[in-house]
């Protein structure tokens, strides 16, 4: 047994037990790294040297010397922070995001910064301005996005756990596809500070891990107040592996009936079919339920995230930071010519549509609608959990797909998000577990859906789950082409 | 027709600087100069990541503003961006109000020949202000300085309520003494942190409705914008009389050829796209809050004036002009304090305390000595300690070089004479050297007592007591 | 709505983006497909429905007026593509 095939409380365990050190752990990994990196390309910034000077100095205490594996949009001081783009191809942060600074003080070493679609903007990494990161389960197949590289890093093993970022998917999305845990937690959990905004009114940083405990442990890690995010919530700290019991006899489940119809996989369909059947084996009370809005918070998303992110994207000018276009005359010139060149097409797709629509003539028909719709979906999961305790769709319509196959058609691809954007939409916690594989093998994801700070339900019933399927030793990626 | 026949009408959109220690979303200070892009952290320059955190006192500071312009309070209010390019604007966007202002519906008294008269507000806001562009040494590029961006910034935004310049200069007068009063800002002009948008249009007097308007932007003392909206009117006239017609556009005042020029690029159709800035929380404001910050109110420049003229007996104009100034009023109100001699102090600050200003170009509030040295010296004539001409040198040295006028007058050997024995040596003295004079007296001359008084005050370089030396010389005289 | 080829070089100036001739055609025909999905918001009955603004609940999130300056000033400049006397350097503003 290699210590990168184990979840990271059974490394902590043996830490404890001073079975191994820190420095036996990193040298694992890096081991590992060598050796699948190659196929797999979920690094834009490999620190193994790095961290293996830091796992030489690691006082024993919890988590002290557990490495992790970073989302390339999460400010780290001294190692460039690059959201996969040309546009930030060599810069360096002057300061940690408040969630890297927290897993410093913990003693977490960081492996590296892993890929992802530019600017978090896409669902399979084809938008990363450097490369395209493989599916552990299929090398020819996208791992999904954007948090791509974080979870195909996480399924093969390369880094014992990753952080993401979630916008309207992009940690449940690539988790669901690469067959590992992913958990978008509620709006204002997590401090956004010194994530690189793509859509700041949705935007949540959430773990990637191999099983549930993990998550538990590493939203203990992140989670909690930051006076220097406004949006963040006041609230007292919670111990989510408190979370971690097999029960789920006293849940009330919903299983919105719109999410398992048209546009589902009829394989996916049929995996989370199972995985409903099995809660309610387990005692918990399943009831289909309405929720007739998949479409309009699509719609909604894109107009929102698209508006926030041509804002939040001006910053980009060539003049601070950043790609400066070697051609130019005017000031003009840099902002047209260093945006034009430093960011891809989906990216200036993406402004575009969010410049239109917050334009005059359009801002009412489009945006202040959309903001109107989504107090209504806002108001129907309101409704709902009134009456259930969480709620069950896939997390994806599909399995993972080629690589290739839809990325010149952007509409098709925002269909990936159905069934997550609603979600952040709603400032809602999501999570994302492996509930099956499809006749060729590819892993399918279940996704939970609780109440605003309700993860440790949503933590109880996919802990329960996952201990009684036993996916993880059931699959493992094959790395096939 | 000509420049009598119209009318112009004027708005102002005034930006303050707040005196707060820290910018409005962040933690760095906001004192003037300093080495460029030192006050400075990832939030107000705009590092990918970073979040903006709303400075309190900003709330505050706009809150008192309001109620100092008898503003209605919103209850809920919010922040949005407005997008733009432009290099002094880091982020590419500006955090400022759009919909949901703190402050609406206020107004300024102002005096006019025709009266009093209320400039009515439509809204106070807050927002930041952007850095600022230098160019380099050869003048071949721009240079930019991020220190003075995100330091909060309050836009009292008027009706078109004003008629003529004079009215214009009155308004500013009275918001900056406003402003200095409720002490949310110390409006120096040359500091920038007072600066106005003029909007100015004309019609035809007795017409009903506004003429197209014209932005000018730009100005950065009073006399700027009066000058640029004198030009800026008389222009307008000009292309109505010629027959053209008024194009609605953003102008740049040049102070050097004292022309405006149009700012727009014609392809650059000016697009904000404002929206809510969902970095930031909503803003709620309870009852409670607006009567604590009602009640932490100084009393206001009227009430002063009221007070001055009922209670101490000041004349309208003497009130007006020392509670022009916060400054000056304070000055007034603490140096009267020392030396329970109003109409005294009043008359210093009103005669040779405002020459001395003029003459060094100075404002109020960069008087170097402080009210209790003012009221010492009051105190020093009263008692009879020190003449009224030796006063004027203490004053002039307070300026130069201030500390107690007790200290200043001991250094100089000024103290007057008030010794009777040592007046009449000097009056005997100087009536034995003038015989010519004595003549001159007695043959009805009475300017002849004046000569003799100057030559004694000269012979004892001023510190004589001139009303004893009047008396003495009379009583010789007279013998 | 129905976008044409001035209104997309309008928009993508105001982003301060370059879309080459050659690229027109596609990038008007890619915003006109999604506004055409997006279209779908109009739908949704809103009437007496007050827009949503963020999405948290906090209110009044206030720092106190205490300074504290940034440890790392001299890392703010790391990235500068051109700086002149510690200061960003562009070509000549009027």
């Amino acid at each position: 047994m290699e210590l990168y095939e184990l979840t990271v409380h059974e490394l902590m365990d043996k830490l404890n037990k001073n079975e191994i050190t820190s420095e036996d752990i990193v040298k694992s990994y890096t081991k590992r790294i060598e050796e699948k990196e190659k196929d797999i390309g979920a690094f834009v910034t490999i620190t193994t040297d790095e961290a293996l000077e830091k796992s030489k100095n690691v006082k024993n205490r919890n988590l002290a010397g557990i490495p992790i594996g970073i989302k390339d949009n999460l400010c780290t001081k001294g190692v460039k922070t690059t959201c996969s783009s040309k546009m930030l191809e060599n810069f360096v942060a002057p300061y940690n995001a408040t969630v890297v600074e927290k897993l410093e003080d913990e003693g977490i070493i960081s492996l590296g910064k892993l890929n992802m679609d530019e600017f978090a903007m896409g669902s399979s990494t084809e938008y990363s301005a450097f490369k395209t990161t493989k599916n552990p389960w299929n090398l020819n197949a996208v791992p999904g996005g954007s948090s791509g590289g974080s979870a195909a890093a996480v399924a093969s093993q390369m880094v014992p756990w990753a952080l993401g970022s979630d916008t309207g998917g992009s940690i449940r999305q690539p988790a669901s596809l690469c067959g590992v845990v992913g958990l978008k937690p509620t709006y204002g959990l997590v401090s956004r500070y010194g994530l690189v905004a793509f859509a700041s009114s949705l935007d949540q940083i959430g773990p990637i891990t191999k099983d549930v405990e993990d998550s538990a442990i590493l939203l203990n890690v992140i989670a909690g107040h930051d006076e220097k995010d406004s949006t963040s919530a006041n609230m007292p700290k919670k111990d989510y592996t408190k979370s971690l019991v097999k029960d789920v006899s006293k849940l009330k489940v919903g299983v919105p009936k719109e999410f398992l119809g048209e546009g589902i996989n009829e394989e996916v369909k049929q995996s989370v079919e199972e995985a409903i059947k099995k809660y309610k084996e387990l005692g918990a009370t399943v009831e289909e339920c309405t929720l007739d809005i998949a479409n309009e918070a699509l719609a909604t998303y894109y107009i929102i995230a698209c508006a926030e992110a041509s804002s939040n994207l001006g910053r980009f000018d060539g003049i601070r930071y950043g790609y400066r276009a070697k051609n130019f005359e005017t000031l003009k010139d840099i902002y047209k010519n260093s945006r034009s060149e430093g960011f891809g097409a989906e990216v200036k797709r993406r402004i575009i549509l969010g410049t239109y629509v917050l334009s005059s003539g359009y801002y009412d028909a489009y945006y202040k609608k959309a903001q109107k719709v989504r107090t209504v979906i806002k108001q129907e999961f309101e409704k709902l959990f009134e009456k259930y305790d969480l709620l069950i769709t896939p997390t994806s319509p599909t399995v993972a797909y080629k690589i290739g196959t839809k990325s010149n058609n952007p509409l098709e691809m925002y269909l990936a998000d159905l069934c997550t954007v609603s979600v952040n939409i709603a400032g809602l916690p999501g999570i994302s577990i492996p509930c099956g594989v499809d006749k060729k093998g590819m892993p399918i994801g279940l996704q939970l859906i609780g109440k605003p700070f309700g993860e440790e339900t949503l933590l109880q019933a996919a802990y329960t789950y996952e201990q009684e399927v036993k996916f993880r030793e059931k699959y493992k990626p094959q790395f096939k082409s | 027709m000509s420049r009598e026949d119209y009318e112009v009408v004027i708005g102002l959109e005034v930006h303050s600087e707040l005196s707060t220690k820290t910018k409005i979303f962040c933690s760095c200070p906001t004192e003037f100069g300093g080495e460029p892009n030192t006050h400075c952290c990832p939030v107000c320059m705009a590092m990918p990541g970073a979040l903006p955190v709303l400075n309190k006192r900003v709330v505050e500071y706009a809150i008192k503003a309001g109620l100092a312009t008898n503003c209605n309070i919103a209850h809920v209010s919010k922040n949005d961006r407005k997008n733009y390019f432009y290099p002094d604007l880091p982020k590419s966007y500006q955090i400022s109000q759009y919909d949901m202002p703190l402050c609406r519906n206020g107004y300024v008294e102002i005096e006019t020949n025709d009266g009093p008269k209320k400039i009515r507000l439509v809204r106070i806001h807050i927002e930041e202000d952007a850095g600022k562009l230098n160019h380099d040494e050869y003048g071949r590029g721009s240079l930019v300085d991020l220190n003075r961006a995100g330091v909060p910034l309050i836009e009292i935004v008027s009706e078109p309520d004003m008629r003529s310049t004079e009215e214009v200069d009155s308004y500013l007068k009275k918001l900056k003494s406003i402003l200095e009063y409720i002490e949310v800002s110390d409006c120096k002009m040359q500091e920038g942190s007072l600066r106005a948008d003029v909007n100015v249009s004309v019609r035809k007097k007795g017409a009903k409705k506004f003429g197209t308007r014209t932005e000018m932007k730009n100005m950065n003392s009073f006399r700027s914008i009066t000058r640029a909206i004198e030009y800026e009117a008389q222009r307008q006239i000009e292309v109505i009389e010629n027959g053209g017609k008024i194009e609605q556009e953003t102008l740049r005042w040049d102070e050097v050829s004292g022309k405006t020029f149009s700012m727009r690029d014609k392809e650059d159709a000016q697009d904000y796209r404002y929206f809510p800035e969902p970095d930031l929380a909503i803003i709620n404001i309870s009852d409670e809050m607006i009567e604590d910050i009602r009640k932490s109110l100084p009393e206001m420049p009227e009430s002063r004036r009221e007070r001055y003229v009922k209670e101490l007996g000041l004349p309208e104009y003497d009130s007006n002009i020392l509670t022009s100034s916060k400054y000056l009023s304070d000055l007034f109100e603490n140096a009267t304090k020392v030396c329970n001699n109003p109409k005294a102090v009043s008359n210093w600050i009103m005669t040779d305390i405002t020459r001395i200003l003029n003459e060094e170009e100075k404002e109020p509030n960069e008087i170097p000595f402080t009210a209790e040295q003012l009221g010492e010296l009051v105190t020093l004539i009263d008692k009879g300690t020190i003449s009224s001409k030796i006063a004027k040198q203490v004053l002039e040295e307070l300026f130069k070089n201030p500390k107690s006028p007790q200290d200043i007058i001991k250094e100089k050997g000024w103290i007057q004479i008030s010794d009777e024995s040592a007046i009449k040596e000097v009056v005997l003295k100087i009536l034995e050297a003038n015989p010519q004079s004595i003549v001159d007296y007695k043959a009805g001359r009475d300017r002849a007592l004046g000569y003799l008084v100057g030559q004694a005050m000269k012979e004892t370089k001023g510190k004589a007591n001139p009303q004893m030396l009047n008396k003495m010389f009379l009583e010789e005289l007279n013998k | 709505m129905q976008v044409d080829r001035k209104e997309i070089l309008h928009i993508a100036n105001l982003a301060s983006l370059n879309i080459k001739e050659d690229e027109i055609e596609e990038y008007r025909k890619n915003l006109q497909d999604i506004l055409n999905f997006a279209n779908i918001v109009n739908s949704v009955n809103t009437d007496n429905i007050n827009e949503t603004i963020g999405s948290t609940n906090n209110v009044n999130v206030f720092r106190e007026d205490e300074i504290k300056e940034f440890e790392d000033k001299e890392l703010l400049l790391e990235n500068v593509p051109d700086k002149e006397n510690n200061m960003f350097k562009i070509p000549k503003v009027i």
